[in-house]
């Protein structure tokens, strides 16, 4: 059994996938499925996860959290807990004071945002369950947990506030001192929606309005979360070991917070199983773990448990969105109001108030318009915070727009396919600035379309529907759409600046040609699933010229790669990737000067290819980036006066978004006695421009897809009345098994982003965005003919029979009422009289 | 404390623990097979998946006393002399783990099933991997790895 990838197993690859064949170049990696250098490790359980670490001395770290969703701490009194066995040490906030600081909010989105103070362990009140409020720490886990129990709080319950509508009252106040739940009310407008809506009026249009529910998700990545801190024997210094994405910002934030010199932490991310968004912040266990090993000096560990996890990890979406459109007859869009609510919970995480706020430039998606309007109001309630959930903002956005086009399709009669053409931008067309004021670089939505209608069978799954309408079929069938663009590859500095956003959304990579011939990158992104050690391999080797198999990836560590911005967004590869390509370039322009000194030519006469320098003219003077490698090392002779270095940085600032997109089908069955809907068919259809290696990119469209499809049919955070979290294990809350899901179809089309040298897009988060609406359109569009407007996810069955019946408020509504269950009444208006 | 004695990919241990000392924290921070990770607290997820008797155990569920006298497998011990199990292979022929978290309970998973149901459709695969939760391959490539191990095996027995 081998890991080297010799000639002979890449045409053998190439051969099952033949798309990767048509490279110009049989030397080439970029294209190839090539499979991942990650895995060895990972399928021999030689791994490397934060709980894995073993220190001598190691103490163990365990919290005590408040069982009540909302009250006063009266008294914490830990000295009990001091007592058991095993134990060595018990703090409450009070006992640690200052020295925990406040958790980090990096995203202010307005200048009158309601910020309050977020301690990491509960100083005069508690505001959701599960929040932190005093620490043990002992010498196993066992004994820690133990003595959790004899920490005594007096809590003086106050009341809790779940609803964003009730909160809005400000009746009941998350943070009494701030006066108002209102976090912030962030408005955006492009064009005059008012004109739009009167045009739409006037000239016998169509203009009304839905309410969609962005229930409330858990991220569940299948690794909890985990921290080690090891102080070091000399000074004021530590290696913070930490299941994190962002073990660069962790760093920065971790010096802020606690007062350390950023030079004395080290953050290290080992191996991280997963994250999608949850890890992508700075959590109060990250920081009463510093402060411990720092108080005590010795090293402290601390894992969540699942459990405790699903209350103490950021959760995801849990939006209430209003949104009007105001169309022609004919079904051409003048103008969207979106009108949004954003549950923050109870805190500012490190990017909660964002999240709802990237989404403002998606929910006019690939669609022209005259006018767009959009508000934001952020909410506190007495829950765990939200935060960036794989996508971000955009599947929210996007869930809205692809189920009103639908919606609009239903309204006016028209095919819900041939409605988005009508409205789509046309592939030559772009660039194209949006309504929103975004630059799309590049697109082709109808080639996109144009290949998922042919693997769906369209035009046959909607003859099947309306047979079985004829026949009253007690098993019914519907077709959902979703033509979803999205914007990731976070960001352009200027752009984050200009949101709000505290840091920059460049990307660092550096390549080190060893002595040897071998190549080392470093890179600042921080793989956690991702496959950067392959991906990144494939970039070094072609530009270089250089065997995949010399090529080593050094990642997630601040020491080893001291530069980066880590791993979130979709960014990596249109960021990070790009970097390390064009650090590459950078060392063939250097060893270029050093072959030509060498091959006793001009600079000008040396050509690169295929790792090989060569003189125009001369065919047998040429000379290997190898051998240039190991020139420069020995430096005895090189060009004067130059570095004996060809080793190279890159920090990329990107120009521009990356707009993946796609067209994305499915088609639903629906029992109609017993309401449960099953897919049948979903085919995805996507557009991610250049791909590296087509194997992980199949893989990031099929896991994107499960989590979207989870939030359409399975998933939801429940908390009861009293604000306790009623889903609060994997008991009660769904994360779908291999039963759960069907066998997608995945196809793609390439249309190369204009505004990377690579043409690449990013596609970590495309397939959550795509799916959500698809699955639910698809439900709806099944049983819409029985008088269905809106079933609210997850889908349930209980939901659909509800809806199909016409019984009980929770969750479906029926068009004839025209209202729907969350929230008063609504209003579907026809202008003009033309119905 | 109790006496137990259990053999762990080929290794026997004689040790004193708690009787109420799970079998994946003896596993992990007794013996230090840390390749046997832990997702969740419910017995739902499966990744702390391993073999007790050549049968596939959650080990998140067994208490290390229980495992008394018996000769467990983990993902530690499948690969013999370097060798990889087909079932390892395959998973790494068809990019059928991500992050990883979950693999070795998936695969010490599916290797039991196969055991069970040496040729399974994709819809016992579905069914036989229905109590291991991975977040992150949506699970079609994993199907494709323990289809392919099976029919990988099917050849070498034919």
């Amino acid at each position: 059994m081998t890991e080297e990838l010799d000639a002979g197993l890449i045409a053998e690859q190439v051969e099952e996938h033949p798309e990767a064949i048509d490279q110009p170049d049989a030397t080439r990696h970029i294209g190839r499925p090539l499979k991942r250098k990650e895995d060895r490790r990972l399928i021999t359980g030689r791994t490397r996860w934060t709980d894995n670490i073993q220190l001598p001395g190691l103490m163990h770290m365990a919290i005590v959290r408040s069982p009540v969703a909302h009250a006063r701490i009266n008294r914490v009194d830990v000295s009990a807990a001091l007592d058991r066995p095993g134990v060595i040490a018990a703090f409450s906030a009070a006992d640690l004071g200052d020295a925990l600081g406040t958790l980090p909010c990096a995203w202010p989105v307005t200048a009158d945002m309601v910020h309050p103070d977020h301690h990491p362990l509960a100083t005069d009140e508690v505001r959701h369950v599960g929040e932190a409020v005093a620490v043990v720490v002992a010498t196993d886990r066992y004994a820690a947990a133990d003595a959790t129990e004899a920490v005594e709080v007096d809590y003086e319950p106050l009341p809790a506030v779940t609803d964003m509508e009730e909160a809005l009252k400000d009746e009941v106040l998350v943070h009494a001192d701030k006066g108002t739940n209102k976090t912030y009310l962030w408005p955006f407008d492009g064009g005059d929606y008012d004109a739009a809506r009167a045009q739409a009026e006037a000239e016998g249009g169509i203009v009304f309005k839905r309410r969609y529910i962005q229930q409330r998700l858990i991220p569940a990545a299948m690794e909890p979360r985990s921290v080690v801190v090891e102080p070091l024997t000399e000074g004021d210094e530590y290696t913070v070991y930490s299941a994190t994405q962002i073990p660069h910002i962790l760093r920065l934030m971790l010096a802020l917070t606690c007062g350390i010199p950023e030079q004395q932490i080290r953050v290290i991310a080992p191996d991280v199983g997963g994250g999608f968004g949850s890890k992508l912040n700075v959590y109060a266990e990250e920081v009463i773990a510093l402060v411990v090993a720092r108080k005590l000096g010795r090293p402290v560990k601390w894992t969540e448990s699942r459990s405790e996890g699903f209350q103490a990890t950021i959760h995801g979406r849990d939006q209430i969105q209003d949104i009007e459109v105001a169309a022609t007859r004919d079904g051409r869009i003048l103008g969207l109001s979106v009108d949004l609510k954003a549950d923050m919970g109870a805190y500012l995480q490190l990017v909660t108030p964002g999240i709802p706020v990237l989404g403002a430039f998606m929910f006019n998606a690939i669609y022209k318009m005259d006018a767009y309007r959009f508000r934001c109001t952020g909410v506190f309630t007495t829950k765990t915070p939200t935060d960036a959930y794989r996508g971000a903002g955009r599947p929210e956005a996007t869930y809205a727009i692809e189920r009103i086009m639908s919606d609009l399709a239903y309204e006016l009669g028209i095919d819900p396919i041939e409605l988005r053409r009508r409205n789509w931008i046309k592939h030559e067309e772009f660039p194209y600035t949006t309504i929103a004021g975004l630059t799309y670089d590049s697109g082709n939505y109808e080639a996109a379309t144009a290949r998922a209608l042919e693997l769906f069978g369209y035009d046959e799954l909607r003859r099947e529907q309306q047979e079985r309408r004829d026949r009253n079929d007690p098993v019914q069938l519907g077709i959902g759409i979703s033509t979803f663009t999205e914007m990731c590859g976070l960001a352009p500095s200027r752009v984050l600046g200009s949101l709000s956003y505290g840091a920059g959304g460049w990307e660092a990579a550096s390549i080190r040609m060893l002595p040897s011939g071998k190549v080392e990158v470093v890179t600042g992104t921080t793989p956690h699933g991702q496959g950067h050690l392959t991906a990144w391999s494939q970039i070094a080797a072609d530009a270089l010229g250089v065997p995949f198999e010399d090529v080593n990836v050094i990642f997630g560590d601040t020491q080893s790669s001291p530069v980066g911005m880590d791993t979130y967004g979709s960014r990596s590869l249109v960021v990070g990737g790009v970097a390390v390509h064009l650090a590459a370039r950078k060392v063939v322009d250097k060893a270029r000067k050093v072959a030509a000194h060498l091959l006793e030519a001009a600079e000008g006469d040396v050509e690169f290819s295929g790792g090989t320098f060569s003189v125009k003219g001369s065919p047998d003077a040429k000379t290997t980036i190898q051998e240039v490698s190991l020139a420069t090392f020995a430096a005895h002779n090189l060009p004067d006066g130059m570095e004996p270095t060809i080793n190279a940085d890159a920090v990329l600032d990107p120009e521009n978004f990356s707009f993946p997109h796609g067209t994305h089908l499915c088609a639903v069955e629906v029992d109609t006695e017993t309401g449960r809907p099953t897919i049948r068919t979903y085919v995805a259809v996507d557009d991610i421009g250049n791909v590296i290696n087509p194997l992980i990119v199949e893989g990031q469209v099929h896991g994107g897809l499960a989590q979207g499809i989870a939030q359409a049919l399975y998933e939801e955070a429940v908390y009861d009345a009293d604000a306790n979290l009623v889903t609060g294990t994997m008991v009660d809350y769904l994360v779908p098994s291999a039963a759960d899901l069907p066998e997608f179809t995945t196809d793609r089309t390439e249309t190369p982003s204009t505004t990377n040298p690579l043409g690449v897009k990013g596609v970590g988060e495309a397939g959550t965005i795509a799916s959500t609406p698809a699955v639910v359109g698809a439900v709806v569009d099944a049983v819409h003919h029985l008088g269905v407007q809106e079933i609210r996810m997850p889908t349930t069955p209980e939901r659909v029979w509800r809806a199909i019946n016409n019984s009980g408020s929770d969750g479906g509504s029926r068009a004839a009422e025209g209202t729907i269950a969350y929230g008063g009444p609504q209003t579907s208006t026809t202008a003009g009289g033309a119905e | 404390m109790a006496r137990i004695e259990v053999t762990v990919d080929g290794v026997s241990y004689h040790d004193e623990v708690e009787p109420r000392l799970l079998l994946v924290h003896y596993l992990r921070e007794r013996l230090g097979k840390v390749g046997t990770p832990i997702g969740c607290d419910t017995s739902n997820c499966g990744a702390c998946t391993v073999h007790v008797d050549g049968v596939s155990v959650k080990s998140c569920t067994m208490l290390a006393v229980q495992a008394d006298g018996t000769q467990i497998t983990t993902i530690e011990g499948l690969a013999q002399n370097g060798q990889l199990h087909p079932v390892q292979q395959a998973f790494h022929d068809n990019h059928a783990l991500q992050c990883g978290f979950c693999t070795p309970g998936m695969i010490m998973a599916s290797v039991d099933l196969l055991q069970h149901n040496p040729s399974p459709s994709d819809e016992e695969i579905r069914h036989g991997l229905e109590g291991n939760l991975c977040r992150c391959t949506g699970y079609q490539n994993i199907v494709r790895a323990v289809r392919q191990a099976a029919e990988k095996s099917a050849e070498v027995t034919a």
